[in-house]
């Protein structure tokens, strides 16, 4: 399959918004647009799985083309089970975020409520994410990562709501912070490769099977590490989630959190593990010590929270602390749990945003103390945030559990103190997670009716159900039958623990 | 018919009819879903007393030994060569039996509910959520390892949350759900890291891999668990104990056995289903599926021990003075499994088998009266819409069904000669005897107590005052709730007589029952003792009961406080947990983390101030000084090299 599909559709989706008078107009393309992802994601899921029983090379359908050539930059392109996981989170985050925004969110600032500029944002903001993880060349790497920043800083400042300038900005400059140091780590990286034509390389692949000198890794790995763990929110640069998830429009929350976050994921794999591994093995300790911090104390502090959205995006904080713990452990089977948590976490963040999304448009009110029996009033979307709910707090049967369950087996695996403290805290984390859920659960949804003005209000619409529908279909498709997903995914993290076990 | 080509329709149904009645129950199939979820645990409760009949009288047995045999099995997640979690079904004695009472107490409690829910708004939304903790449970006593039973055990947890907060524009029902779940989760937290270590250590997830490199001596494994400690422990104790913690949050163990009075609050015939009968005594089940490995141990087996028994004591203690008449069943459900919890503890590390066996026949004739007196107490808060003693009193001519059915299940209860529960319980006693009699005396102590308090349950509900208030509207109940109660005591009746042993034993090989009638003297007498001082005290309408607990005031208040145990919580998780550990993190991180970030931040907003002149907007100047930001970057790193 030609994968520059997957950046032509929502290039061409975003091209022919511009040329849109109406909103209406604007959605309908956005939506077949996105639709249309997701098809070819699918196709992509199912013609992998073809390729991959008779091909064994690492990345399949390949495709390199000479970009500078002086720099010996390549477009190089390509993908094994792990990017197509991510492109399967990808195409469902977007598609539910296109249909829950199809009433616009209120935009301030510009004339009316742009809707052409939102979805061409939305689509712009895909396109990098795709882009970001069929890229096997450093430098397109980082570019795509460049392209699916800057469209969210402007997602926030127009359409949020709250101190969304200051947010916005604190985004802005955190993640653009994060990218400095991801192009330090890469430049670095980089000036540090010699091929046979005497020229340096980004090609992942070839950097793969060099070593980089000893030293140079030490310097270099925790540029590139810590710059793409910003966007994963590592302690202590995680502070942007919560503020820049708060202010964001509801779509823009489930595209930040549901993908922007696991750009960082699986950047530390391809860019930092996969290319750096001694390195890896020399940071691991710090790497798990700071992610056992965020798990637990992201944890008691949602505990705090009273607005739904810091609830959420806090537990976020705690939640990709999962996937970092997972790397770091650096064995099998805590990188794979890392991988599915990126994906259980993505799918399971946008339907609770999306339903926080709901419940906000309906009464205006995100504060839990102001919410009450919405169960009773709106049974559609409360379940969906309970659903929301129950997968964040790992319940079997939801993708959370088993994403979280093979992280913990994972990191058992590590048999010294530390690790295993860690592994307990980070284990630990479950019962906190439950307390803040119910808590939430009890008096938002549960619980007498707050306020009498929110009985007038309606349920969910045709958009919203369908939205949270697909995201649903993807957590409980994970949650009941794994295995589909450890089969699509193993091979790519057998090729990275190779790699760390190969020095 | 071969036991894979249908066994696995026993779990499968109650999920059917949970996804049925869950997506369409309420627009399409309204006051029909009763039937629908009878109709589905019917045909599971039919295939489980087939697979019964099948399992222990035609080809269970095989060489003068139950078999344990595993029909259905797939691979559901493989985390590396060695471990993966499974998906299957195990059949052998405990399980087979567990698939009877679970599915039969099942359709008595969704039989029961059809007249009971009658006119609920959310009718069809209740029958789905008891399908779903019916397929839960099926799963969970099914399970062929550790995980797949920690799978099930969380998704228990969950429908009895759902089920808890039924009524959930209660407040108190929502605290009480939240309550059970979260009390339950901290336990299944000791749960989750002691499969861990066992899984780790032994190898396997599975059950029998685990049993088996466990038990051989010779094996590595059951070495290394021995001999590497952690704090003076020993490896293995740590998982054991850890796993019983599990155990003893989801059977209400003192002292995690705070939420179950609370979970009084969702429907009763809920509290029949999950808090009496089945969910509560998953704890006493995963000792019995894990036995040789716990026997092991007898360290363990002694702090099991020791649990069971100061629960049994504690929770009749507290059970003697509750006025509202489903904690006081709560109180005596937490005693009822404390006995067998210490019967599986001595029967381990006494290596008694009656105590093993005992234990799970007192589970097997506890769910039968201790279901038909919950839903007694349903049909009688049915008719007179109140939980409280003093609002009941004189109801035996108005409800004479629900009397007489009441009335055996207390003699069950209580003990007394030829009910089902004398038997189980006489056998408990027996254990206790043999292996400990300081375990013996206070189990004694408090079989009298149980008859006593039940007695002062019973005598407060159908004697008392003679209360003519009742505007009954109703009458009774329907025949729905008639048939349940009659078939229920059809079951405390006969299921003592059933040769037990014969059946279940801790290594599957069937023994001879033994009954012992001169050892039965003491406790029956002390049983009709009490039910005498009960029937003195509560029979009519007096002041001696409050004069007596007056005399004892400070024992009566810290019983009815129910031992403080509540208070000691809360100051726990409100004044230690939320006040210096949340509390402070949510401030750390806005202030001190996130301040640092500001003042990075606002270093750069000055600056950017400062280029307002100049530049038109924020956006553009960020755009430049990072584009310009890194090409310095660059610059420097090639000038460097």
């Amino acid at each position: 399959m030609n994968l520059n599909l997957l950046i032509l559709v929502p290039f061409l989706t975003a091209m022919a918004i511009l040329f849109c008078r109406s909103l209406p107009a604007v959605r309908s393309i956005a939506l077949a647009g996105s639709a249309i992802q997701l098809v070819l994601s699918l196709v992509l899921f199912y013609l992998f799985s073809q390729e991959r029983m008779v091909n064994e090379s690492l990345m399949l359908f390949e495709q390199n083309i000479v970009w500078f050539k002086t720099l010996n930059i390549n477009y190089h392109i390509g993908v094994d089970g792990i990017s197509v996981s991510m492109i399967l989170l990808t195409a469902f985050v977007v598609l539910a975020g296109v249909l829950v925004s199809w009433k616009m969110p209120k935009a301030t600032g510009g004339d009316g409520e742009m809707g052409r500029e939102f979805f061409f944002l939305l689509m712009f903001l895909s396109l990098g994410a795709y882009g970001f993880f069929i890229s096997l060349d450093l430098f397109t790497l980082f570019f795509f990562l460049e392209v699916a920043v800057i469209p969210k800083f402007l997602l926030i400042g127009i359409w949020g709501s709250g101190k969304k300038e200051y947010a916005a900005m604190k985004l802005a400059l955190m993640l653009m912070g994060g990218s400095a140091l991801v192009f330090v780590g890469l430049a670095g990286l980089y000036l540090n490769t010699y091929t046979a034509t005497g020229l340096h390389t980004f090609d992942i692949l070839e950097i793969a099977n060099m070593s980089i000198n000893h030293d140079m890794q030490l310097l270099f790995f925790p540029f590139a590490f810590v710059g793409f763990g910003i966007f994963t929110a590592i302690f202590p640069f995680h502070t942007w989630v919560p503020d820049g998830h708060s202010s964001a429009p509801t779509a823009a929350s489930m595209f930040l959190a549901g993908i922007s976050m696991k750009l960082g994921g699986y950047g530390c794999l391809r860019a930092a593990v996969l290319l750096m591994p001694e390195a890896a093995h020399y940071y691991s300790g710090w790497i798990v010590a700071l992610s056992a911090i965020a798990i637990i104390y992201g944890a008691f502090a949602t505990m705090m929270q009273t607005d739904l959205k810091y609830i959420n995006a806090y537990s976020s904080v705690s939640h990709c602390g999962f996937v970092l713990l997972g790397i770091g452990m650096l064995t099998h089977t805590a990188i794979m749990g890392a991988v599915m948590q990126m994906v259980s976490h993505g799918l399971m963040t946008a339907l609770f945003f999306a339903a926080i999304g709901m419940i906000y448009e309906r009464t205006h009110t995100r504060e839990v103390k102001k919410l009450g029996g919405l169960l009773k009033i709106m049974p559609f979307i409360s379940t969906v945030f309970v659903i929301a709910g129950l997968c964040s707090l790992g319940l079997p049967g939801f993708s959370g559990f088993v994403a979280e369950m093979t992280v913990f087996v994972g990191a058992w695996e590590q048999v010294d103190a530390m690790y295993r403290l860690a592994t307990i805290l980070a284990c630990a984390s479950i019962v906190v997670t439950a307390v803040y859920i119910l808590r939430a659960v009890g008096k938002a949804i549960m619980g007498p009716i707050a306020d009498q003005h929110h009985l007038e209000l309606t349920d969910a619409r045709w958009n919203e159900k369908m939205a949270a529908g697909i995201l649903i279909i993807g957590i409980v498709a994970i949650g009941i039958a794994p295995f589909w997903l450890t089969e699509l995914v193993t091979p790519g993290t057998t090729a990275i623990m190779n790699q760390l076990n190969g020095f | 018919m071969n036991y894979a080509n249908y066994i696995y329709l026993i779990p499968l149904l109650p999920l059917l009819s949970f996804l049925l009645l869950g997506f369409f129950g309420r627009k399409y199939v309204g006051s029909a879903s009763g039937w629908v979820g009878v109709l589905s645990l019917g045909t599971s409760a039919l295939l489980s007393v087939y697979t019964a009949f099948r399992y222990f009288f035609v080809d269970g047995l095989m060489d003068g030994k139950y078999q344990t045999i595993i029909p259905v099995k797939m691979e559901w997640l493989r985390f590396s060569e060695t471990l993966s979690i499974d998906m299957g079904i195990l059949l052998d004695p405990v399980s087979v039996m567990m698939l009877v009472v679970v599915t039969f107490v099942s359709l008595m409690v969704h039989l029961f509910s059809i007249g009971y829910m009658k006119g609920e708004e959310r009718y069809a939304t209740y029958f789905s959520y008891l399908s779903l903790f019916t397929f839960s449970m099926l799963g969970l006593v099914l399970s062929t390892n550790i995980f797949q039973i920690y799978m099930f055990w969380e998704l228990v947890g969950v429908s009895s949350y759902l089920l808890i907060g039924y009524y959930f524009t209660k407040p108190s029902a929502v605290k009480a759900s939240k309550k059970a779940f979260i009390v339950t989760r901290f336990a299944d937290l000791g749960f989750l890291i002691g499969i861990l270590i066992l899984g780790f250590s032994g190898g396997s997830f599975d059950f029998a891999t685990l049993i088996a490199t466990l038990t051989n001596t010779q094996s590595p494994e059951l070495t290394t668990m021995i001999s590497s400690s952690f704090l003076g422990i020993t490896l293995l104790s740590w998982a054991l104990t850890l796993v019983f913690i599990g155990g003893a949050g989801k059977s209400a163990m003192f002292p995690l056995h705070i939420w179950l009075p609370d979970a009084m609050e969702g429907p009763t015939p809920v509290s029949a289903l999950i808090h009496a009968a089945t969910m509560v005594v998953a704890g006493v089940y995963l000792v019995a599926r894990m036995f040789p490995v716990f026997a092991l141990d007898p360290a363990v087996m002694q702090l099991i021990t020791i649990t069971g028994i100061i629960s049994a004591v504690l929770a009749a203690i507290i059970a003697c003075t509750q006025t509202d008449i489903k904690r006081v069943l709560a109180y005596s459900t937490m005693s009822q499994i404390g006995y067998m919890m210490f019967a599986m503890g001595i029967s381990g590390y006494a290596f008694n088998d009656t105590g093993y066996t005992g234990s799970l026949f007192h589970l097997f004739t506890h769910a039968f009266f201790k279901s038909l007196l919950f839903l007694g107490a349903g049909a009688v808060i049915h008719y007179v819409h109140s939980n409280e003693m003093k609002d009941m009193g004189g109801l035996r001519k108005s409800m004479p069904i629900t009397h007489i059915t009441f009335l055996l299940a207390c003699l069950a209860i209580a003990g007394i000669p030829p009910l089902a529960g004398f038997f189980s319980k006489e056998e408990i006693l027996l254990a206790a005897w043999e292996s400990n009699k300081t375990v013996y005396f206070m189990a004694l102590g408090t079989s009298a107590l149980t008859a006593f308090y039940m007695f002062r349950l019973y005598f407060s509900i159908f004697w008392s005052k003679e209360a003519a208030h009742h505007d009954n509207h109703h009458g009774e109940g329907t025949f729905t709730m008639k048939l349940p109660l009659l078939l229920l005591a059809g079951c405390t009746i006969g299921a003592g007589l059933i040769p037990f042993s014969n059946f279940v034993t801790s290594n599957n090989i069937p023994e001879k029952m033994e009954l012992h009638l001169l050892f039965s003297i003491a406790p029956v007498l002390l049983a009709v003792l009490a039910i005498g001082i009960a029937a003195m005290l509560y029979k009519n309408e007096n002041d001696k009961p409050d004069k007596i607990a007056s005399s004892v005031n400070a024992l009566y208040r810290t019983a009815l406080n129910k031992f403080y145990i509540d208070e000691i919580y809360l100051f726990i998780t409100k004044k230690i947990i939320f006040n210096l550990i949340a509390k402070p993190a949510a401030w750390i991180d806005r202030n001190i983390v996130d301040g640092l970030m500001n003042l990075l931040g606002n270093a750069t907003i000055i600056v950017s101030d400062e280029a307002k002149s100049v530049q038109s907007g924020k956006v553009q100047w960020y755009a430049l000084a990072f584009l310009g930001g890194i090409l310095i970057l660059t610059v420097a790193f090639i000038y460097l090299y």
